[in-house]
């Protein structure tokens, strides 16, 4: 052995300096905008140190309307995506329900969806009077002109819109927890003379909490910091939320010292939740995964297995086939809002968006260019922070996790701002190139690759990599031949969910773009601004061929394979 | 467009019959740009002319597209977006120094006042403007032309409302019946709105607009997107937004309808402009002369439902010449002044 020894001491310094990169590498990622957010948020407008921008910000009835209605709709989204995600994750997981791999599947294809296109299928849908949903309700019932179902300008529709494409986060959570509860557990109780209710209650619910707890959260956040869906519905309603107050404020002219203000609130908040969720959670183990315990077992249903089927396909109707349905006849008919027929039918609109729209190649390209290189940049750091966190591998390992859970708390507008402050100004000038939404893509998208990451770390015990350790192995080699492998699923899930995700990006982009830059989300919200719905649909539609097309190219790598559906056993 | 002072008219008297001679080297403008083999072979090399414009996007592929089959080997970008928005986007390319615009058209002539006091123009007279166009729509030291002009109105859906009972004026649209049934344009977003809400606020008040915030308004951002809602029977009334798409949904069959407004309709002019820093600098001059010509000028009339200044090209039968119908003045030197306070007090009225 004495021989080979001294390779591998070498190669375990050069670890050493590899994890300093990567750390260095996230400090900049992370504190350079926030810096700059600071910094602007505490600067009046012709310089210096000022708190005028927050007095304005608390006093003006203009910010604090929006900020009632932001946080409105951030605890009703919440609870709205706990109240359906929890018991669809149930049947998905632990009952007989028929095609649950199907539901399962379904619920994936409304996370693909971009939130803003579904804002806009549902402006096709419920919009109070050409909306479809409405037509319908007034063809059916006879209902005078003016009649109403449903008007999705306003802040219930909002809810239910970010609801519709917020709600996966929860269940898959909820359904991977749900998955990973050891049968025996329930099996013991049941031995023990517990009821079924009972051993629900004491057993599957307790377990099951922390993921609904921190689905929650997430569901929260995301409808806090969410700007595409608030741009399309709220505006037109005659209402700001913070994230579309934020973006106003850098129309001309800019202010970016007020909207930097505006945003730090968020911030605060945002890290007050995190610190509480880590208080509750963190101290409790909630290690279930042993390696050797026994599937799941399914609760049978009996005569309400197919009422429970129906019941998730009704939910589902809202983010997936009503939409769809929506913006196909979008697609193909002539005006947007006339039931698709022989006499409506056209293929203009497919026609002007492939062969007259001048920007259409162009935005595909960069899109799918950086969702590729975001995605493997992004679940590579992600991988490396969760190793060095989870293992606790370097000192200042804390910091390390913080910097990469911070970005879940800066709105993706502001953090476009952010960037666009530190990078349009030397020495390093990236402003106007795909690598500044590169940095965005990746910044924003850290938290959620880094805790997907994290949980599947703490899935796996150490003892095979303390093996490879003792062996002498390096960390960065024992990270590649042993650990990697270990999470190859999570691992491609990780890469699938931040590149969907980046597709679904609108906030920073709309900040970080130029005529050269431009990517599709940014396209389809130019469109909405000028009402071009017809091009949205066939634009919407192509994009989700597109990615479906990535994402099932991704879980077909060889050797890793699991894709979005995250399982651990 | 411009108003000179006396002592400017004269100025430009003799720089539009220096032109006219075509012996202009050395005078108040510049020599009338000629598209000779020269320049479009030179543009051909550069292979690509990019145009940030406001004008709707259909029409402005269109004419990207006869652009590209008049010259083959020159791809064209068409970069669309608000006359506002794209003041913004130029203002914050330029301060870090991305020159990524060849030819540029807003909505909002006002527009061109600020870029030219920058110094961002550059001079550059297509000889169609030199010859065929009246002086009041070109800027005396030839930075910028008026590229298209037309109207913001107000208009309705054929099938909610009866055309008896259209509003036939802007005071008729405070009337409580039209509540909830109004969808109108934002001035942060559209040059077009910018103006219509400049001219509209001089000539009928602040109080005008004040009263129509308290209508339900759906705010949409775009001009041309009221009409687009009117024909999805969204909305039954427009409180502005463009005539031409009006036009063109209305010749397509769609149940919309013009209202020209008793107080007077706001006119805009959208000028073009080739950038001093273009990347492009011949396709950019060779886009700016194409974009003035009688082609190109009777197709945005023709397809798009623009109104040309172009003295050869003739208005479509059926639609109503801009002689016959009374407009509100255009000022783009008091919007320049007031373009802020405008929008200020616009999300005061209207919240967003």
């Amino acid at each position: 052995m004495a021989p080979r020894a001294l390779p591998w001491r070498a190669r375990r310094d050069l670890s050493g300096a590899i994890l300093a990169v990567f750390a260095l590498a996230l400090c900049l990622l992370v504190l350079l905008p926030i810096g700059w957010l600071v910094v602007f948020a505490f600067t009046g407008r012709g310089g210096g140190f000022t708190l005028a921008n927050f007095r304005l910000l608390f006093s003006d009835a203009a910010f604090l309307e929006p900020l009632i209605t932001t946080l409105t709709l951030a605890v009703s989204v919440g609870l709205v995506c706990c109240l359906v995600a929890a018991p669809l994750g149930w049947l998905v997981a632990r009952t007989d329900m028929p095609l649950r791999r199907t539901v399962r599947f379904l619920i994936m294809a409304s996370f693909v969806t971009p939130p803003f296109l579904g804002a806009i299928a549902w402006e096709l849908l419920a919009a109070p009077n050409s909306g479809l949903l409405n037509q319908l309700h007034r063809a059916s019932t006879g209902a005078g002109p003016d009649e109403v179902l449903f008007n999705v300008y306003t802040l219930h529709g909002l809810v239910l819109v970010v609801s519709c494409y917020t709600f996966p986060y929860v269940f898959v959570l909820v359904a991977n927890a749900l998955d990973r509860i050891p049968g025996e557990l329930e099996d013991a109780s049941a031995m023990l003379g517990a009821s079924a209710f009972c051993t629900a209650r004491r057993v599957t619910i307790p377990l099951a909490l922390p993921a609904l707890a921190a689905g929650a959260l997430i569901a929260f956040l995301q409808a806090l910091t969410l700007f595409g869906a608030p741009g399309i519905l709220a505006l037109p309603a005659g209402f700001h939320t913070m994230t579309t107050k934020i973006w106003s404020l850098f129309q001309y002219p800019p202010k970016p010292e007020l909207a930097a203000a505006a945003s730090l609130p968020l911030l605060v908040l945002t890290v007050l939740l995190l610190r509480a969720q880590s208080a509750i959670l963190g101290r409790r183990g909630y290690t279930v995964v042993g390696g050797r315990s026994g599937p799941p077992r399914p609760v049978p249903l009996g005569v309400l297995r197919w009422p429970a089927l129906a019941l998730c396909l009704a939910v589902l109707s809202l983010p997936v086939f009503l939409p769809y349905l929506a913006l196909l006849n979008a697609a193909f008919s002539r005006i947007p809002s006339q039931p698709l027929t022989v006499q409506t039918f056209t293929l203009d609109h497919l026609r002007f968006v492939f062969l007259e729209l001048s920007a259409t190649r162009l935005a595909l390209k960069n899109t799918f260019l950086l969702g590729l290189a975001a995605a493997t940049s992004g679940a590579l750091l992600a991988l490396v922070i969760s190793y060095l966190t989870a293992r606790a591998a370097i000192r200042g390992h804390r910091v390390l996790a913080f910097l990469a859970t911070a970005p879940i708390a800066i709105p993706a507008i502001a953090l476009g701002v952010g960037l666009f402050l530190a990078y349009t100004r030397g020495p390093v000038v990236l402003y106007g190139t795909l690598w500044i939404l590169l940095l965005a893509y990746v910044t924003i998208e850290l938290p959620a690759a880094y805790q997907q990451l994290q949980a599947a770390f703490r899935a796996v015990s150490p003892e095979l990599e303390e093996a490879s350790r003792i062996l002498g192995a390096s960390r960065l080699r024992t990270l590649r031949d042993v650990t990697a492998p270990l999470l190859g699923p999570s691992l491609i899930a990780t890469w699938c969910f931040v590149f969907v995700a980046v597709v679904r990006e609108l906030s920073a982009a709309a900040i970080l773009f130029t005529s050269e830059t431009k990517v599709l989300s940014v396209l389809i919200f130019d469109l909405n601004e000028s009402g071009d719905l017809a091009a949205i649909a066939v634009l919407g539609l192509t994009m989700l061929i597109l990615t479906s097309a990535v994402i099932a190219a991704a879980n077909r790598v060889p050797g890793l394979g699991g894709g979005l559906r995250v399982r651990h056993y | 467009m411009r108003r000179p002072n006396v002592g400017r008219r004269g100025d430009l008297t003799v720089a539009v019959l220096v032109l006219l001679s075509a012996t202009a080297a050395g005078a108040a403008g510049p020599a009338p740009g000629k598209v000779t083999p020269e320049l479009i072979e030179a543009a051909k090399k550069e292979g690509k002319a990019i145009w940030y414009t406001a004008v709707d996007l259909p029409v402005a592929e269109r004419i990207a597209k006869a652009f590209e089959a008049k010259y083959p080997g020159i791809e064209m970008r068409v970069e669309r977006s608000g006359g506002e928005r794209i003041f913004q986007r130029i203002g914050q390319e330029y301060a870090s120094n991305i020159h990524a615009v060849d030819v540029v058209n807003s909505s909002d002539a006002a527009h061109f006042i600020v870029w030219k006091r920058d110094g961002i123009l550059a001079p550059y007279v297509p000889e169609d403007v030199a010859l065929h166009y009246p002086p009041e729509h070109k800027d005396p030291d030839g930075q910028f032309a008026s590229w298209r002009v037309w109207l913001s109105v107000i208009g309705y859906n054929t099938r909610l409302v009866k055309p008896e009972e259209a509003p036939k004026s802007f005071a008729d649209l405070l009337d409580p019946k039209w509540s909830g049934k109004i969808v109108k344009g934002h001035p942060g977003y559209s040059g077009t709105i910018m103006t219509a809400t400049f001219q509209i606020s001089r000539d009928l008040g602040w109080e005008y607009l004040e009263k129509l915030a308290k209508q339900k308004v759906m705010q949409v951002q775009s001009s041309a997107d009221p009409p687009k809602k009117l024909a999805l029977g969204e909305r039954a009334i427009m409180a502005d937004g463009n005539e031409y798409n009006l036009f063109q949904l209305k010749e397509k069959g769609e149940p919309v309808e013009i209202v020209y407004p008793a107080e007077g309709t706001p006119l805009i002019v959208g000028p073009s402009g080739v950038l001093k820093d273009a990347p492009h600098p011949n396709a950019a001059r060779l886009l700016q002369s194409f974009l003035f010509s009688v082609q190109a000028q009777q197709l945005m009339v023709d397809s798009g439902g623009l109104r040309s200044m172009h003295a050869l090209v003739k208005e479509k039968p059926g639609r109503k010449p801009l002689r016959e119908i009374k407009v509100m003045k255009d000022d783009p030197a008091a919007v320049e002044k007031q373009a802020d306070e405008i929008k200020a007090r616009y999300s005061k009225y209207f919240k967003v």
